[in-house]
Formats: structure tokens, sequence, C-alpha cells
């Protein structure tokens, strides 16, 4: 039976924004903070003493890739607890019996934790105008590859949620190699700064693609082509919906 | 009545080769309460699981309000509730939260009306500001129950809804199973105590490693497979049974004082016997100075079942 249970979404995805909000500091301040810190640091101090790179003041430069580092983690982190939560203290038994299929947990879970991304985008673009003069070339082209990426990662993030048995896996991806990927991956330089070969294997590092895709929505200049780094955001959601179908046709740790 | 729940040939092994489901048939009629029992690891929850949508099955085919569950999933879970054995809860979520959520999550619109009554009527309404985590143990498997019926559910599945909780609580929830099935709703339970199946269901189901071992009415069951039990104190001892006695089920005590009574039906049968024996030994001069009666209840019968089942299978 084909259907989608619109109110059965809007419960989820209501539920998990609260869930936000309850944990706030964790959820949307302390990411905040940090990214803030980073500006701070690496934008206002050093930046002052960078020469440009293509013709962008590096305080500015770094803007694209900081806003990326956050929504990469917190898409993830955000998406990955939602579902692990109800894994973890057995309330996942109340979505299993549900009139609910795969699109409404997708829309609920992923929606709000990209909900949540976005909304954390937006506070850190705002904080960074404190700290760093930077434009925006192509807002709408921004705003859509912002939306893109935070419902990529949140995807991820759900799939990484129902793969975890353990707070510790939970963990694990994120910090060893979400984290170092993004900080390897253009946020902070141009990879055409590496001295060679590293400028060639850094391209097989894909979070590249995703700093040069959003900092050419910025600036109007990156590392790849756009459309190369835009089919690439693309061809991961796709696979992380692939892989989420999978695991809801065949219940892979959901159901017994 | 007409079946609510058809269940045929359902079969579940589990990855590690345990067979928790081994060709159930079972069908659950329209209003009644139908109580599942079964010594632990029976396969109770694994049934329940398998018609909620928790559990993948190995085989057989389940039927909900006529129409097969696996085609028919969405508009059959709507109508379905379930109150797990787990206490599994959102520690930092409000009860009245919590509750209202289920019923969105089943797709129905929001009606406050209706879950300040399912909270009233569980004791809650003054707890719904409190984080769950500050409620006792009883008080959370209230909230579950809430839960579980916030959507109002045709076919409420409870598995071990009194486990752990105090008597005055237990007595309080089968009050509202008793209410709920005055609306109509259809409850499939399965308990540990016995007597609150022997209380409460219309009929017994028994399970035993994944098998069920017999359904039918509780008392049907109970006047076929209930007994009654006397023992008669005689004031003298006698060496042998007058031949009035023949047409009983009676033994003498080797010492000849004590006279055993062992049959009846459950019916009341049993009753009628020993007024029977007790009016023929005073016609035969036998005086008795005490009488012991017991009925066989429905754990006696369980426990008969499953341990004869066992030496079948040992």
């Amino acid at each position: 039976m084909i259907g989608f249970n619109v109110r059965s979404t809007w419960a989820i995805y209501t539920r998990e924004l609260m869930r936000a909000l309850r944990t706030a500091f964790q959820s949307i301040l302390a990411p905040v903070l940090t990214t803030s810190l980073y500006f701070i640091v690496f934008g206002a101090a050093i930046g002052e003493r960078m020469p440009d790179l293509g013709g962008v003041g590096y305080g500015a430069f770094i803007v694209p890739g900081l806003l990326l580092l956050t929504l990469l983690s917190e898409s993830t982190s955000n998406a990955s607890f939602g579902i692990y939560m109800p894994r973890f203290t057995g309330t996942i038994y109340e979505l299993l019996s549900a009139p609910v299929g795969v699109a409404e947990t997708l829309v609920g879970f992923v929606g709000a934790a990209a909900t949540k991304s976005l909304i954390l985008a937006s506070i850190i673009l705002l904080t960074a105008t404190l700290f760093v003069d930077y434009s925006i070339a192509h807002p709408v082209l921004a705003i859509g590859y912002i939306m893109l990426v935070a419902a990529s990662f949140s995807l991820f993030g759900f799939i990484l949620g129902v793969w975890a048995d353990s707070f510790e896996k939970l963990g694990i991806i994120p910090q060893l190699f979400l984290l170092p990927l993004t900080f390897l991956g253009g946020t902070f330089y141009s990879i055409d700064m590496l001295p060679k070969p590293w400028d060639t294997i850094a391209l097989f590092n894909p979070i590249v693609y995703l700093v040069s895709g959003l900092r050419w929505t910025f600036y109007g200049t990156s590392d790849v082509n756009i459309w190369v780094s835009f089919g690439m955001t693309i061809g991961f959601l796709i696979l992380c919906v692939g892989i989420i179908a999978y695991i809801f046709k065949t219940g892979w740790r959901l159901r017994d | 009545m007409e079946p609510i729940l058809e269940i045929d040939g359902l079969t579940k092994i589990y990855a590690g080769g345990l067979k928790a489901l081994d060709d159930v048939q079972l069908t659950i009629k329209r209003g009644e309460i139908f109580a599942l029992l079964g010594p632990n690891g029976a396969g109770k929850t694994t049934l329940i699981g398998a018609v909620c949508g928790l559990v993948r099955t190995n085989g057989g085919t389940i039927k909900a309000f006529g129409q097969d569950l696996t085609k028919n999933w969405r508009s059959a879970r709507a109508k379905i509730g379930l109150v797990p054995q787990e206490l599994a809860t959102d520690m930092f979520e409000e009860v009245g939260r919590f509750v209202a959520y289920s019923r969105g999550l089943f797709g129905l619109p929001s009606d406050p009306a209706r879950i300040e009554e399912i909270l009233r009527s569980l004791s809650l309404w003054d707890k719904r500001k409190e984080q769950i985590r500050a409620l006792s143990g009883g008080m959370k498997r209230r909230v579950l129950i809430a839960k579980a019926l916030a959507h109002e559910p045709d076919l409420l599945f409870l598995d071990e809804p009194t486990a752990g909780v105090d008597v005055e609580l237990r007595r309080d929830m089968w009050k509202l199973i008793g209410a709920m099935r005055e609306r109509g709703v259809t409850i499939i339970l399965t308990t540990h105590y016995i007597e609150e199946a022997e209380e409460m269901a219309d009929r017994v189901g028994v399970i035993r490693q994944g098998k069920i071992l017999m359904v039918d009415d509780k008392a049907a069951m109970m006047a076929r497979l209930g007994r009654t039990e006397a023992v008669i104190s005689l004031v003298r001892p006698i060496a042998e049974l007058p031949s009035s006695f023949a047409d009983y089920p009676i033994t003498l005590s080797d010492d000849g004082t004590e006279l055993c009574y062992r049959g009846g039906d459950g019916s009341g049968k049993g009753k009628a016997d020993v007024a029977a024996i007790t009016k023929a030994l005073t016609l035969a001069g036998i005086d008795y100075d005490g009488i012991d009666v017991h009925e066989s209840s429905l754990e006696d019968i369980f426990v008969d079942l499953v341990e004869h089942s066992e030496g079948e299978t040992a």
C-alpha cells in the first residue's frame, strides 16, 4: 500500500525539533560558540596577516569551509542521535508499530536534523559578520547548496544512528573520519597551495568537493568545477537514500 | 463472532537458530479479552512483535481486520495499539507531550480533550507536566498504556501490563481493561499473574517453546481440565471403603483416617460429589471431623499443561 502520512511526519519532525530546543546549549549555542572562536582566531587574528586567496581576504575565504565544518558535524550528529536514542531507550517500538514507512521516517527525522543545521548555518553566517567582511555572490545557489549538504549528511547521520550499537560507535565516524577529512578538505586553505603530489591526493577526499562547491557559491571561484561538486553531493544523497531504503526493506538493525 | 486477527502457520527463527514461533495458528475474536499464557521464553512477546511489526517472520500469514497485514500494514497498524513489556520511555520528555506525540505518530489530528480524558482515566493528569524520569515504575507503566490508547486502537496488545506494579495499581488496570472492553476494544494480554487471566479473560491460550498448546474459552477450559480435591478426616479409622462409594474417585489413606476425593470437572460437579459423599458417610454411620476442599485454579491447569508438555518433549 502506497501512502504518505503527513500527520505522522509532522509529529516526528516537531518532536525532534523540540528535542533540540530542550538541549539548546548543546545543539545550538555550543557549535555557534566553537565556530565563532574559529572566526576570531583564524579570521580576525591570523587572517589579518595572511595574503588574499584568489582575490578573497583570508578571513572571508574560510567562512564557507567553517560553515561546512559545522553543517557536516551537526547534520550527522543530530540525525544519528535522533534515531539512535529511540533504539537505545527502546522507544523505537512505537515508531516501528506505527503506520509510518520509510518516507515519513526520513522526512521526519532527517528533515528535523536538516532544519536544525540550517538554523545553525544562519546563526553562524550572521555571527561571522561580526568578525570578518564577506559577501555571497550567488545567494540562492548558496542556500540551495547548504540545504543539499544538510540533507545529505542528515541522511548519512541517520544511517550511522541505525548502524551504531554503542555511543562509542556513534562518535567514531564523525570524530575519526569526518572531522579530519573536513580539516584536510580545504576548509582553511585552497588545495592549490598544497605541494605535489598532495594537491592530487587531496582530490580523493570527497569533502574537498563540498567545500569547493560552497566556496564557489560565495565567491565564484573554486578548486574544482562547481558541477562536479554538485554532482558529487547529489550522488552522495542518492546513495544514502538507497541505503536507507534497504535498511527499511530488510529491517536491518531495526527489527528482530 | 467475526475474527479480528487470524494467524496461520507463523514461524520465527532468530539468527542464532532459536525457533521462537513454530507454526502458530491463532484466531482472536472481535471484542474479546484473550490471555496468552506461557513460561519465560515461550514466544509470547515474539508473537506480539510479529503482529505489531517489530519482528520479521520466517513464514506464515497474519490477517488483521480481515486483511493481509503485509499488504495493508498502514491501515491495520493505525488500529493496533501496543503496551510493551519493557518500560521504554523518553526520560526527559513531559508526560502530556509524550502521550500526545503518540496520537500524532499514528496519524490522528491533535485532540487535547481526548488526551486529557485518557490521562485522567489513568490518574496521570496531575503529572502531565512532569518529566517521565520523575515518575515511579507503576506510573511509567500507566504512561505507556496512555500512549497505546492515544490513537484509540480497536486491537490492543498488553505485554505483561502489570509486571512490577503494586496490587492497587494492578486492580486499577483491571478496571481500565474492563472499561476498554466495554468500548469494544479487543484485548490480547500476556501475563505471569494467572489470577489476572482468570479474572479478566474470555479465552485463554497457552504457548510453550513457540507452539500453541491449547486455546479455549476460560470457562470451558476450567470445566474440562479443572478438578476438585477434598480430604475428609475421619473420627475413627476404617479398614476399607463401603461399597456405596465405589462410584466415586475416592481413595483411603493407609492408616484409614482420611478419605481423599480427586475428581469433578471444574464446573461444580466435584463439589456436588463431595456433598453426596458426606451424606453417604453419615448414612453409613462413619463420623468425620474435617473437610478440606480445593478447587483447581487456572494456575493449576496452566502448570499441569506446561509440565505435561515438558514431559512429552523431554
